[in-house]
């Protein structure tokens, strides 16, 4: 049987790596990615290799039959889900240990906590039930924020301490819509849910506390204060991994519960809501990215930006027929994917720029273009994506959405489609506008090691990359949607 | 994937692959970096030369894979879409060799030369677009890479420029997007097939058909600088002179005209469209535009500023031939693609050898400057007698077939458009000719560059020379095989005779 | 639902009123310090309505004890991480809020 002996692996092989390094001298931490990183490659393939052949699979963690034991199941999302991880993860470790070099060795437990959010990560992928998927919002969580404090400087720390406020706050109405649901139907698994679930107060109360604890998570407008602090002031390869994968991972969770049990149990509005605010964040989320001077945090902003995008999947999703919901989901996800690598890339590449200029206001960057052209160059392609300019990712899943939105008839959407394209437009080319401006004739920026620029370049290469080819990945994410046929 | 299909993928590879090894290129490698571009653009050109001649034999080229259930990328050379990929490539070689000696010793020509080739590509995808996502993806990219050429100087006004620049097209580019989905939503992927494809539509749906129609070739306007949409161009100019040349007379404003004979041709169906009742409204903004360019031209002090209001003017020309239904009209604007082309890029060349040489930008300052440059003003006179539409040079080939086109399709007082527009190409070329030719230079000139053996550098001679010629040609010998003419009848028979 | 304040459903709805306390408390809050009270008290009030829904005479259900518990390490977990980076927060910045906090 391919693919099941790699599933747990996914999980404990981060696990043991990550104890393993918590234990070992700092020197010592950054070469076991090199142990680490092929591992996970081949079981995330394997994974890949048993979706391809043997479909969708369900795991029974020691055998255990749910709801004591732990069931695991890889569909096609999961399974991208994974992928994307190992791709991101992997690409911003090899950036890190380069990167980290030049830090203060405290920084080194960078190191158990990437292994330990990715331990959590695979574990939302992979879980059926929704209390693994608390604890793998902890695991992830706990670890995000101990990056966020990495640098130790007391702008970080607050970022640190006030995310893992938010976090904690979201994390207890997760939990406690889950003892609701638990207490009413007795059961944890998402099949058992679908199955059971009926439209009474219990479940409307309870899925209102899991959806607001996950928006919370996610930083949806207006929910959103925690992030630009946590993801513009950390170390750069961290920052690129909360942006492009931390914050989906709670997304991820709502659109699960919300396949099984929105559209039966919720109000009508409820969607319609959930959009609305996505809305809000593409704008809002535009106009304070415009509005910033300092480099990283324009990018963390346009992070809350773009998670509005993915909200516009719940009103296309709900009542709308299944060619228009196939067309949202599809969107959904080619926007969540390439998000993810264009966002890493951004991130990056902004942090390439950084170093390059040694300072992280944009009017620093004047005339930059002439002498790193390289890290702009990434810079621009990922902004690309963000912009959805074709041939992107971003293009591909915008194209989605407005076909599924006018499908639907839901045409106000499109208003939201065409005024974020314009302000992401404005964001990414006020960096270009300084960057064009002649400046000092003498180029006195530093040259940012090889590796990092060539990673930035690989990332935002794919966000383009994932746009033309689109139809094969959104062909696997659509297999085996065991909850909820789309 | 087949040989021919490969064929089409290596004449937009040229441009692209040439487009990366030139940004990568550190800025120090001038000799390998220009023989590496010229390379790629006589590469591409010997390449297109052998397509065109195997679309005249009807030889199928296509290259298709799936982006997304239902949408494909799609490249295909037919006889329209490769007249215009004939255009640029040919003005692609010159006006880099015109480029190389423009720039020579001035700051970031990697990354000039570098978004060069990447605008030729785009141009390129653009006329081999086989269907409107096709050419939405190229469309798109063209003003992504234009963008670094606009602001290169990068000054505070060229800033501004591209800022301007940046909304107008990506304001038109999502006009365009939006018009493309919603046809996509209505019926499908839009294939480019001579004659269109929409005229089977259930007629309920027309009223949604002309919406999409207008909001199309709006977002198409925008590029083709259809009045009230213009006003990126003029501002533009701070580029330098060969980025005007080709860019602003050529790829950019072509896009936009090229896509509007797209759109009415290969997907509404010309027919279909003047049922719709749509091609009368587009001849009168058409006219419109061509009045205001040429009255607005007149008043232009700076040469470029003229040349600038000058070709959002002939443009329409292009737009108008295309509303025109009937075979001669169609005719007229195909062929004014090619001969304003030819024609424009030679004016800019001659601008900037005035203005590189001689140090002028203003048109009240180029007394006795045939006397200084004659080569450089022959071109310049040729140029601008076409534009006028003198005979035999290329411009009055395209008015002809233009004024017998109006009146084949019943509308005459298009052809008072015409003359009028004439005359006013005459108010605003002649004065400069008189100028040239007939005054004396009252001081003497500052020279902006140390001379060779001509009147100016032999880069930036040469191409000038080159493309006046080929206007030249392209209306003497207009009844030869292969000339503009022929092609665009060529086209024309395909289109009218599906 | 067989009456809202019958037998087992007394722990539950005190769960949901411990959870309301906790809640107000890390919202009125500035202190980081009460904060994390707050949330302990959130927490626990969580627990308490998982055990308290689960009295429900169905027998023994192990489940709910075993996610308590599962709670319970990850609340504690939680507490000292945000510990530590409160104690290195107020050392270097000698505050016990959160500035700008409103």
């Amino acid at each position: 049987m391919i693919g099941l002996w790699s599933l747990p692996l996914l999980f404990a092989l981060p696990l043991a790596l990550g104890i393993l390094s918590l234990l070992a001298v700092p020197a010592w931490r950054p070469r076991l990615i090199f142990v680490g990183l092929p591992l996970m490659a081949a079981a995330s393939l394997d994974m890949l290799a048993g979706l391809v052949i043997s479909g969708p699979q369900v795991y029974r963690l020691g055998d255990w039959i749910a709801p004591l034991g732990i069931n695991l199941v890889a569909d096609g999302l999961a399974v991208g889900m994974i992928l994307i991880t190992t791709l991101v993860t992997g690409l911003c470790a090899l950036y890190a240990r380069v990167y980290l070099r030049d830090h203060p060795p405290s920084t080194s437990f960078f190191w158990p906590l990437l292994w330990f959010l990715w331990t959590g990560m695979n574990g939302i992928w992979l879980a059926e039930d929704i209390f693994n998927l608390y604890v793998g919002l902890e695991v992830m969580g706990l670890a995000a924020v101990g990056m966020v404090a990495l640098r130790a400087t007391p702008p970080a720390l607050a970022a640190a301490m006030r995310y893992l406020l938010a976090a904690l706050l979201g994390s207890l109405a997760y939990l406690l819509g889950v003892a609701l649901l638990y207490g009413a139907y007795g059961t944890l698994s998402m099949a058992g849910l679908q199955e059971a679930a009926a439209a009474n107060a219990t479940t409307q109360v309870a899925l209102a506390l899991i959806i607001v604890g996950l928006l919370l998570k996610t930083a949806l407008f207006p929910l959103h204060a925690w992030l630009p602090p946590a993801h513009g002031g950390a170390l750069t390869p961290v920052s690129a991994l909360l942006s492009a994968l931390v914050i989906k991972a709670s997304f991820y969770i709502l659109l699960r519960i919300w396949l099984v049990l929105g559209p039966e149990v919720t109000p009508d509005f409820t969607a319609g809501l959930l959009g609305v605010l996505g809305a809000g964040a593409v704008f809002y989320g535009g106009w304070m990215a415009w509005r910033q001077h300092h480099l990283k945090q324009l990018v963390a902003y346009s992070t809350v930006a773009q998670i509005g995008y993915l909200f516009l999947f719940f009103p296309l999703v709900t009542n709308t027929g299944p060619e228009a919901a196939r067309l949202a989901w599809d969107g959904t996800l080619m926007m969540l994917f390439s998000h993810a690598l264009a966002k890493a890339a951004l991130f990056l590449s902004a942090g390439n720029l950084i170093l390059a200029v040694g300072s992280p206001q944009i009017s620093h960057l004047i005339g930059i273009s002439r002498f790193r052209p390289m890290s702009l160059f990434s810079f621009g392609l990922a902004g690309v994506s963000l912009m959805g300019l074709p041939p992107s990712g971003g293009f591909t899943g915008k194209w989605l959405l407005l076909h599924s939105a006018l499908l639907s008839g839901q045409w106000w959407w499109l208003i939201v489609l065409f005024l974020g394209g314009l302000l992401s437009a404005a964001y990414i080319f006020k960096v270009f506008r300084m960057s064009f401006r002649e400046g000092p004739q003498i180029d006195r920026s530093v040259t940012p090691p090889l590796t990092l620029d060539m990673i930035a370049l690989l990332l935002a290469a794919s966000a383009i990359l994932i746009g033309l080819t689109a139809h094969v990945p959104l062909h696997w994410l659509r297999v085996g949607m065991v909850f909820g046929a789309v | 994937m087949d040989w021919n299909g490969l064929v089409l993928l290596s004449v937009l590879a040229t441009s692209l692959v040439a487009s990366g090894v030139i940004l990568l290129l550190a800025e120090s490698r001038v000799v390998l970096r220009s023989v590496f571009n010229l390379a790629a653009a006589v590469l591409k050109l010997l390449l297109v030369l052998w397509i065109i001649l195997g679309v005249y034999r009807n030889v199928d080229y296509e290259l298709r894979f799936t982006i997304i259930e239902g949408v494909d990328f799609i490249l295909r050379a037919d006889a329209l879409g490769i007249m215009f990929v004939g255009l640029s490539s040919l003005l692609w070689l010159f006006t880099t060799i015109y480029a190389i000696g423009y720039l020579e010793r001035a700051p970031n020509r990697s990354r000039f030369f570098g978004f060069f080739s990447l605008c030729v590509a785009s141009t390129v995808g653009i006329a081999l677009a086989g269907n409107l996502f096709t050419f939405l993806l190229f469309y798109e990219l063209l003003t992504l890479s234009t963008y670094p050429l606009v602001v290169h100087r990068g000054t505070r006004e060229s800033l501004r420029a591209g800022q301007v620049y940046l909304y107008y097209t990506l304001g038109g580019g999502a006009l365009l997007l939006f018009g493309v989905v919603a046809l996509h939503v209505l019926v499908g992927d839009t294939e480019f097939v001579p004659g269109g494809s929409l005229s089977g539509i259930d007629p309920s749906l027309h009223p949604l058909l002309i919406g999409i129609f207008l909001m199309m070739v709006v977002g198409l306007g925008v590029k083709a600088a259809l009045f009230p949409l213009h006003a990126w161009l003029p501002m533009a100019m701070v580029a330098p002179a060969p980025v005007s040349a080709l860019l602003h007379a050529v790829a950019v404003v072509k896009a936009g005209a090229f896509g509007i004979a797209r759109v009415v041709y290969d997907v509404y169906g010309i027919e279909f469209a003047y049922s719709l009742g749509l091609l009368g409204p587009l001849a009168v903004a058409a006219s419109i535009t061509i009045v205001y360019g040429s009255l607005r031209a007149l008043t232009q002090d700076d040469l470029k500023k003229r040349l600038a209001f000058s070709t959002i003017s002939q443009v329409s020309y292009i737009i108008l031939g295309i509303s025109l239904f009937g075979p001669v009209g169609t005719i007229g604007g195909l062929v004014h693609l090619l001969h304003q082309g030819l024609m424009k890029i030679t004016l800019f060349f001659c601008a900037g050898n005035y203005a590189e040489t001689l140090g002028v930008h203003k048109i009240s300052e180029l007394d006795g400057a045939g006397e200084r440059m004659p080569a450089t003003s022959v071109a310049f006179t040729l140029g601008a007698l076409g534009m006028i539409g003198i005979p035999p040079l290329a411009g009055f080939v395209s008015k002809w077939y233009l004024g017998i086109g109006a009146l084949s399709a019943g509308m005459n007082w298009v052809l008072a458009v015409l003359i009028l527009s004439s005359l006013l190409n005459a108010a605003y070329f002649l004065p400069i000719l008189y100028r040239i030719w007939f005054r004396k230079r009252d001081r003497v000139w500052c020279e902006g560059k140390a001379l060779g053996w001509f009147e100016t550098s032999g880069w930036l001679l040469f191409p000038t020379l080159a493309t006046a010629a080929f206007a030249l040609i392209a209306g003497l010998l207009a009844g030869m095989p292969f000339s503009p003419l022929y092609w665009a009848e060529l086209i024309v028979s395909r289109e009218y005779l599906q | 639902m067989s009456g809202a304040l019958s037998g087992y459903l007394v722990f539950a709805w005190s769960g949901v009123l411990l959870f309301g306390l906790g809640l107000f408390g890390f919202v009125a809050h500035r202190h980081i310090v009460r904060r994390l009270l707050a949330f302990n008290i959130m927490g626990s009030g969580a627990f308490l309505v998982l055990v308290g829904l689960a009295q429900d005479g169905r027998g023994v259900d192990p489940v709910p004890h075993a996610m308590v518990i599962t709670g319970i390490v990850v609340a504690v977990a939680s507490t000292a991480l945000a510990l530590v980076v409160f104690r290195r927060w107020y050392r270097a910045s000698g505050r016990t809020d959160l500035p700008e906090d409103t």
